[in-house]
């Protein structure tokens, strides 16, 4: 999988996981969107870098802020910005997936992002692609959402700068989420000290301490001296599915409450990939609390996802 | 009818304990004799099979030829030639064809389309519900006058443990064998991997070992109960291999077989998101692996099979869990069993037997053996002679295998059936 | 075209000189200074105050602005400009260490032209060598000198700044 995302000289082309890539990939992303974070303040927000490059969303899955944040990030790159929305067809869901890749591939595009509801989607679409074309994954299935998993990393290296003296919690719906599987990945390779898992075992994925982490099914332990809780949104559907019984059982138990951030360090910072589920994930007081950087995550996802765009379209030794 | 002598070959033929050099002579489609020397013996055809092993033909219990009803993933000729060319003789086709095979005039035109392929043996496998949509029992008295030489369900769900134990209660009334996939719908909930560490990682839906080992415990209480002849198609878990052992040293009527690409790939082998890999059941992990391998050496999984399942190419071409799963693997039964000996696993008596005499057992055939009086059913082939998988050497219509490409030890040089020859390299 | 060697103070003064002069004859009506980073910007810190200039120093890293995306990619680690909140009809005083090829002026060019339409945009430089390929040229340099075929000059700094001539194996980067 490294060999998908690097070119021959070893440079970021696609970005599709944080699986396999190294640590100075990762730093250089994070080193790149530090510059383009202060643009945001300036007047002119744009920069001619991706001047002439057509940038195409292709979202499989329905998706407002990932999208729009792709979009602007593209523009404020000086990008054409093409966004598809496209139902997943119920039929041949393989060869409608090459189809639509090769007809936007006669357009002359140079990047596809990526949302899809299949695990290996962007990875498929990677390798099936014209060889010019960059393929950002903006979320495929269970898998991975490396850019935010990168945002991630971006929003804690603000706050606590080194990942090696950190506890870092991510508590939820592990099983099913690309988010924290990225983050977990993420976390590891930047050398975090420990990272931490909290859900109930229904949502625990099998053999999950081999990504790296140590597992709990209790808050009252996952929580003791973290540096960092990354909170994970819950969705309905994992109550029809018999996975949990009710939200209020469930907030009971995981939910993220005044008295159980009392049990992680003083200046412990609470993170959300949005959107929030108040009074079922977390409290709203601590959403919108001191400790609380979660819209500060949402303006950094602006940055990483240029400094992404950017370096994965640079390309070295071009004739 | 030819009269056809093979003459230096290493006989293998583990049903008479045989593991010696020899002759063996064919006459009237038959075998003559392979023990003694017979002078007066004028053959119109003399094989020579110096540096070879001459065993019986290889009997797969599991070769979806894709037809009828899928030929663009491949035909009874593209598949049968397939067959021959992997010292197969003969092949049981399991019911998933478009049509089913639930009806006399299906297994009919199989039997005819065989035919004029020049591949007699196909057997077909009748389905255990109509449409195998698991409700209603099929004609299962017809289906096997009509030639069908066992029933089972493929890979669809039965509607019910009470349908499943009538459909073995009535297959038994019948003396027709059983063969089942033991899956237990609801606990694989549609996933395409094993759920361990490779699917966490790669965020698959994962198949637990359980939904194969508690289908397993089911149907054995119910073969206990009802009494049929039970066959388990294509285990792949060591749970399932110790609920089988347990009920074989009760002394239950069962049997069953492994896919040979089982005996060789784990999780640990996948390529992440190459549809070459995406199989049912699922690469399980080490130590199933080993525990396949100890139970072939052990006797009990008493058959190899090839699990052949040809593919076009927009079949694998998809996201992971979106492609249909299954290998191409005829041609590579001998050479992956080859391996098995090199890894010392089995012996290659035992492989042999595993290909010829379990399988013609359970299925109650008179080939694979070379008893003189039974149909000559030839496999011979070299050991060590080196091929690559590549289009050249490549008979099946479908090219969907994770071997592709690589070089392998052991090549079929001929294959007879019923004293014809119907493949020479 | 020199073969004297090249001492920071005295072209620090010649390049006062020059603008001083220009300052009078182009009109400059309380003009900005923008550095281009980074020895642009040190040479810029030096003339503001050598030169008094009310308005407040401006600096900026054009490393968005390069045109060659394409060979050499992206900077990780590029500064974020500072430029006057107004450029409108301003007079603009553009400094940068070297002049070379002159891609790097018009990078500058366009990213202060995004910002506004200056009134008028006068160029200095410290040293300025041979090698354009971009019809720009200075308006005041503190000199103009001929390098041989691989060698490149570099300003380092800030305390001291030093002027160093290297030799160079491939046509990289411009000045």
């Amino acid at each position: 999988m490294t060999n998908l995302q690097l070119n021959t000289e070893g440079k970021l082309k696609h970005f599709l996981t944080i699986d396999g890539l190294s640590k100075e990939i990762l730093t250089e992303i994070l080193d790149t969107a530090e510059s383009f974070s202060s643009m945001s303040e300036q007047r002119v927000k744009k920069v001619p870098l991706l001047r002439g490059k057509t940038i195409v969303n292709l979202f499989f899955e329905n998706s407002t802020r990932t999208r729009t944040t792709f979009e602007l990030a593209a523009t404020r790159l000086s990008a054409d910005v093409l966004s598809m929305n496209i139902a997943t067809s119920a039929t041949s869901k393989g060869e409608s997936l090459l189809d639509t890749i090769r007809n936007l591939e006669a357009m002359h595009v140079d990047m596809f992002v990526v949302r899809h509801a299949i695990s290996g989607a962007g990875h498929f679409i990677a390798q099936n692609t014209a060889p010019h074309i960059s393929v950002i994954n903006a979320g495929d299935g269970q898998h991975a959402h490396p850019t935010q998993a990168m945002l991630d990393m971006f929003t804690i290296r603000q706050h606590k700068h080194d990942f090696k003296q950190l506890k870092v919690a991510i508590i939820g719906d592990i099983l099913h989420s690309r988010v924290a599987r990225s983050q977990i990945q993420a976390l590891n390779t930047l050398g975090t000290k420990e990272v931490r898992v909290i859900a109930p075992k229904t949502l625990l994925p099998s053999h999950v301490e081999s990504m790296g982490v140590t597992a709990f099914n209790s808050m009252e332990e996952g929580l003791e001296g973290v540096d960092v809780i990354i909170m994970l949104r819950l969705q309905k559907e994992r109550m029809t599915s018999a996975l949990l019984p009710n939200e209020r059982e469930y907030f009971n138990c995981f939910g993220l409450s005044e008295k159980r951030l009392k049990l992680a360090k003083s200046n412990v910072i609470v993170m959300h990939p949005g959107p929030i589920n108040r009074g079922v994930e977390i409290e709203s007081c601590i959403a919108d609390g001191p400790h609380s950087v979660i819209l500060q995550q949402v303006s950094n996802g602006l940055a990483v996802r240029m400094a992404i765009m950017a370096l994965t379209l640079q390309s070295y030794g071009e004739a | 009818m030819n009269k056809i002598l093979i003459t230096n070959g290493h006989i293998i033929d583990p049903a008479n304990n045989t593991d010696q050099s020899g002759t063996i002579y064919i006459a009237d489609g038959k075998i003559l004799a392979s023990q003694e020397q017979k002078p007066d013996f004028t053959a119109d055809i003399t094989i020579d099979a110096s540096n070879k092993v001459v065993c019986p033909g290889f009997i797969d219990l599991s070769v979806r030829l894709r037809d009828p009803g899928q030929s663009y993933k491949g035909t009874i000729l593209s598949e049968t030639t397939a067959a021959a060319s992997a010292g197969v003789t003969s092949l049981c086709l399991p019911p998933d064809t478009r049509p089913v095979i639930d009806t006399q005039a299906v297994t009919e035109l199989i039997a005819d389309k065989s035919e004029k392929a020049n591949y007699t043996q196909v057997y077909p496998i009748g389905a255990l519900t109509n449409q195998l949509a698991g409700a209603e029992l099929s004609s299962m008295f017809a289906l096997k006058q009509a030639g069908c030489i066992a029933v089972s369900n493929a890979t669809a769900p039965l509607a019910s443990l009470l349908v499943l134990r009538r459909a073995m209660e009535y297959a038994s009334s019948h003396d027709l064998l059983i063969m089942i996939h033991p899956v237990t719908p609801s606990l694989s909930n549609n996933g395409c991997a094993h759920e361990g560490a490779f699917a966490t990682r790669y965020g698959l839906p994962g198949i637990p070992e359980a939904s194969e080992s508690i289908a397993v415990a089911q149907c054995l209480e119910l073969a206990e109960l009802t009494g049929c002849r039970l066959h388990f198609s294509q285990v792949s878990s060591r749970r399932s291999i110790i609920k089988i052992q347990q009920a074989k040293k009760y002394g239950l009527k069962v049997t069953a077989d492994v896919a040979i690409h089982q005996l060789h790939l784990t999780e640990d082998d996948i390529e992440p998101f190459n549809s070459s890999f995406h199989v049912l059941p699922p690469f399980r992990t080490n130590k199933d692996k080993k525990s396949l391998r100890e139970s072939l050496a052990n006797g009990t999984i008493d058959i190899i099979c090839s699990d052949h399942q040809p593919h076009d190419l927009d079949a694998k071409l998809g996201a992971f869990p979106e492609t249909e799963p299954g290998i191409s693997s005829l041609e590579t039964l001998l050479p992956l069993t080859l391996r098995l000996v090199q890894d010392n696993a089995i012996t290659l008596s035992q492989g042999i037997a595993a290909l010829t005499l379990n399988p013609a057992t359970t299925l109650g055939i008179e080939s694979g053996t070379l008893t003189p009086g039974r149909p000559a059913d030839i496999c011979i082939f070299d050991p060590s002679l080196s091929w690559t998988v590549n289009p050249e050497n490549w008979r099946s219509a479908g090219c969907n295998t994770p071997f592709w490409g690589q070089t392998f030890k052991g090549r079929v040089t001929h294959t007879l059936q019923t004293g014809k020859v119907i493949y020479s390299l | 075209m020199t073969n004297t060697p090249l001492e920071i103070p005295a072209l620090l003064s010649k390049l006062e000189t020059e603008i001083k002069s220009v300052i009078l004859s182009r009109n400059l009506t309380n003009p900005v200074m923008i550095g281009i980073h980074s020895g642009g910007a040190w040479i810029a810190e030096q003339l503001h105050q050598r030169l008094n200039i009310q308005e407040p120093l401006g600096l900026m890293d054009i490393s968005f602005y390069r045109d060659d995306f394409s060979q050499i990619g992206i900077n990780p680690k590029v500064k974020p400009s500072h430029l006057p909140s107004h450029m409108e009809g301003r007079d603009i005083i553009l400094i940068d260490d070297v002049f070379y090829t002159g891609r790097t002026v018009r990078a500058a060019l366009n990213e202060i032209f995004d910002y506004g339409r200056p009134n008028q945009v006068v160029l200095g430089v410290l040293i300025e060598r041979d090698g354009r390929q971009v019809p720009l040229q200075p308006d005041c340099t503190g000199c103009s000198i001929t390098l041989p075929l691989g060698q490149r000059i570099k300003l380092t700094g800030p305390m001291p700044l030093g002027i160093h001539i290297q030799s160079f194996t491939t046509e990289k980067t411009a000045a």
